[in-house]
């Protein structure tokens, strides 16, 4: 039969015109549209039939997919039955086994070039990939059909990003993100840790509207989640310009919502829009929740960045605004230079001394 | 965390321990449900089989077991028209290539129909029932706020930015949901199904030996074994005796892992001299087959006293049960009773999925309970959330050694650390799903995966429905692959569960 399109299929499943506008308005809020583009995204999604999705779970703990349940735009429910198709997820897909490998060798079959592909996890690559295997096969080679018959690649989360906690030292099965295994692929990369599910269905959105993978930054991340610094946007910053600072867990500081700098915070050096979107339908963020920021969006946090309680470098209490501000535009304006900005926040963490001379 | 805590002899402070038990309490709850109607339901009922409902007679039966208010025919009649809208799409997504129409499927269509009508309402209310442990966590999955000493979560009855009034009402509301859902959805819906699959009380038992660590503490004491839910160990099946934990009982071979110790693969390793070299024997991928005369696996066998012993739901409530937890053994012989079996039928396939059911109707009773111990600490004035007295490395002894237990939703967790010079030395992690998935061992004993499916009836090879409902039951967090083998040795089929 007729493939229907997004908004026939939400009308005979009684979603009312109104239920879908509001979504639309949501969706245009997510990626920092203006709310009269919510017409246009209505207009897409009206006309495109449910795109063909599958996710891979490579050498990852199954948090992004967890992350994604917790959708709230839509919600996991809306998401599968009416606004993808979700051909392959290993955890909640109903066939096991051969029957599940089956429907995902007939989306990339059937479906070459047209479908989406999301990958969970890291890809380790050392003696030969046998570090990760799906049904006898390394994750690379699957990683490397998957994707490279995909019309294009979400890699969500820090390990399907640039390898994340598989990849730290000493990076014992040499686990790297997507984009380093696969270079010619096509993909954006969704860091986080979790990702944050409202990211990711923002950005199948915005491909649906707009018929083009959203603009990307240095990292292949879209800049309408990560292009601001979490410090930039961060409720207690406040705080951190008036030099008020946490000293201890539970202190009066902390108590009363101080900026969290000098207990840790990665916060200068972390792209991405916690703090304005934060999780689970914007209960809470780790900020918000007391814990310092450790820059889990950013590429190799767990190494480049320090010990997660470290302070970063030369930030000595409330006289040194001006250089957190230094930090930041050293890592705009490496990132506009076409230099990969973690090169340059790890050039500037270790020599922050005599850059602030 | 627990593991430094009990290395540096750190006592955290109360707060800290009631918002971990609320954290892990929530987390019980959700992700039990998660695993009941999404990860292994579709093994006991028919999607395609809704589609014959009658939407009357559905709610029907609905309205005889519980008075959850979405229970019309018209309700039930919508949910039909979804999947029947699903189905004519031709976009099957997650449902395409289930093991529809198999004869193993016993459910009448009005009860496939309800169970699918709840799978969806699941969905929804999983991921508002966990903002429970967002708030206190930062985010869920991954919660952020966890401290060696206590929690990063601050609590003042007169800040914005902490644990107030206001917070304890949002706990409290979101408790309420969690009971109530399970209460007139999971627990009537699990009753229900079971009942037409009493024959897998006598299916899947595996090895005979539980083992429980103990979580939901009750003082603060590191390490405590003075919980809620009971620590402790089941031998052969034995309810009548309990015996207490040591830590120093579990070992690790790799005699079939592809890791390689120091000195003998066949000899077992506490986890303070664990080692983790890998020693890959196994086929050039792309492959079919394991040989698994030789290493075939990733998963050391955990072993607790030398013995292959299963953890998870079915264990902890084994443990709480036999050690004559109050409200645990209500439940349990609440559910027994109703469905017309005994202590026996526990040691199951059933036995296992029904515990989990129990687990998470008594775990949600207690939310509100702790919400409520919360607050009467903090009307008493203490504002306290971490020891802080270890968080400087230099106040650390030269060298020290810890491990922390910790009842996962899934069963037993312990971490152990060797800390040398302020520096972590050795660090091992024996997690439930290693427990559980764990591999044959130098003396031939298989692991409870293993063991739970010898014996298992297949009607049809190629479609092994059985054996993803046995598998499942243990909520296995990783992929396994599962070969059937005829008598001849010969694999027949290989699926992979997740």
């Amino acid at each position: 039969m007729k493939e229907e399109s997004l908004f026939e299929s939400l009308l005979r499943r009684g979603v009312s015109r109104r239920d879908f506008m509001k979504f639309c308005t949501s969706m245009a809020a997510t990626l920092a549209l203006p709310t009269a583009f919510s017409a246009q995204i209505a207009e897409a999604l009206e006309k495109k039939q449910k795109p063909y999705v599958v996710w891979l779970e490579l050498s990852d703990c199954a948090g992004d997919s967890e992350a994604i349940l917790r959708a709230s735009r839509p919600t996991i429910g809306q998401l599968v039955l009416d606004v993808i198709s979700l051909e392959y997820h290993e955890t909640i897909m109903a066939p096991s086994g051969h029957s599940a490998e089956k429907s995902l060798q007939d989306v990339v079959k059937n479906h070459k070039g047209k479908y989406i592909a999301i990958v969970e996890g890291a890809i380790p690559l050392k003696d030969g990939g046998i570090y990760c295997t799906v049904g006898g096969r390394t994750a690379l080679e699957i990683a490397k059909e998957v994707c490279g018959n995909a019309m294009a690649t979400l890699a969500v989360g820090s390990c399907a990003s640039f390898g994340g906690v598989a990849a730290a030292k000493p990076n014992p099965t040499q686990c790297v993100g997507v984009k380093e295994a696969l270079p010619s692929a096509t993909v954006v990369n969704l860091p986080g840790c979790p990702v944050n599910p409202e990211n990711v269905t923002a950005t199948v959105v915005h491909f649906l509207t707009f018929g083009a993978l959203p603009a990307l930054d240095k990292n292949h991340r879209p800049l309408f989640a990560y292009g601001k610094r979490i410090h930039d946007n961060c409720e207690r910053r406040p705080h951190f310009d008036a030099g008020q600072f946490v000293k201890k867990w539970g202190d009066e500081g902390h108590r009363l919502g101080w900026c969290l700098y000098e207990v840790g915070c990665k916060g200068p050096q972390a792209y991405m829009n916690c703090p304005t979107i934060r999780y689970n339908e914007g209960t809470s963020w780790p900020v918000m929740a007391g814990h310092p920021c450790f820059a889990c969006a950013m590429p190799q946090s767990w190494d480049a960045l320090g010990p997660i309680y470290s302070r970063l470098p030369n930030v000595p209490g409330a006289s040194y605004q001006a250089t957190a501000d230094k930090v930041g535009v050293a890592v705009v304006g490496a990132a506009a230079a076409g230099v990969a900005a973690h090169a340059i926040i790890r050039a500037s963490t270790s020599k922050g001394k005599q850059e602030d001379k | 965390m627990r593991a430094v805590e009990n290395a540096l002899g750190i006592t955290i402070p109360e707060n800290a321990r009631i918002i971990r038990n609320i954290i892990s309490g929530i987390q019980y709850v959700q992700d039990h449900v998660i695993h009941f109607y999404h990860l292994h339901a579709l093994d006991w009922v028919d999607v395609t089989g809704a589609l014959k409902a009658d939407p009357a007679k559905t709610a029907a039966l609905a309205q005889t077991i519980s008075d959850w208010p979405n229970s019309s025919p018209v309700y039930f009649k919508a949910v039909q028209g979804k999947v029947k809208a699903l189905v004519e799409s031709g976009q099957l997504g997650i449902f395409a290539n289930g093991y529809w129409g198999h004869p193993a499927y016993k459910l009448p269509p009005e009860a496939n129909l309800m169970a699918v009508a709840h799978y969806l309402e699941a969905l929804e209310w999983q991921k508002e029932v966990i903002k429970m442990q967002a708030f206190l966590g930062a985010k869920n999955p991954h919660p952020q706020t966890f401290l060696v000493g206590g929690m990063a979560m601050p609590i003042d009855p007169n800040s914005q930015n902490a644990i107030n009034a206001g917070s304890l009402a949002l706990m409290l509301d979101l408790a309420k949901k969690a009971q109530d859902f399970v209460e007139k959805v999971y627990i009537p819906d699990l009753l229900a199904v079971a009942s037409f699959y009493k024959d897998w009380a006598s299916i899947g038992g595996g090895v005979p030996n539980y083992l429980s660590y103990g979580e939901f503490q009750q003082d603060t004491k590191s390490n405590t074994t003075n919980c809620w839910l009971p620590a402790g160990f089941i031998r052969n099946r034995d309810l009548s005796k309990v015996e207490p934990v040591d830590h120093k009982k579990v070992t690790e071979d790799v005699a079939y892992a592809w890791y390689k110790y120091s000195d003998d693969d066949k000899k077992g390793k506490h986890p303070w001299d664990g080692e983790s070299t890998p020693n890959y024997t196994g086929p050039k991928p792309p492959y079919e087959f394991l040989d698994t005369s030789n290493k075939y696996s990733w998963v050391k066998a955990i072993r607790y006293d030398g013995l292959s012993t299963e953890v998870g739901p079915l264990s902890r409530m084994l443990v709480a049960y036999a050690s004559g937890h109050k409200r645990v053994k209500e439940v349990v012989d609440m559910v027994l009773g109703k469905l017309g079996v005994g202590p026996a039928a526990l040691f199951s396939t059933l036995g296992r999925t029904a515990a989990r059911g129990i687990e998470t109707l008594v775990t949600a009773e207690m939310l509100p309970v702790w919400i409520n111990e919360l607050a009467a600490n903090m009307k008493k004035g203490d504002l306290k959330i971490h020891s802080g007295d270890k968080w400087d490395p230099s106040t650390w002894p030269a060298e020290a050694k810890g491990y922390g237990f910790h009842e996962a939703p899934r069963g037993a967790l312990c971490h152990w650390v060797v800390i040398k010079d302020k520096k972590v030395a050795n660090y091992q992690c024996v997690v439930p799903g290693g427990w559980n998935s764990a591999p044959r061992d130098a003396k031939g004993q298989r692991g409870p995966f293993e063991e739970s499916l010898i014996g298992t009836p297949i009607a049809d090879p190629k479609k092994p429905i059985e054996i993803l409902r046995t598998i499942h039951s243990f909520d296995p967090c990783m992929a396994c692959a599962i070969h059937i083998v005829d008598k001849e040795g010969n694999e027949l089929i290989k699926v992979r569960a997740k």
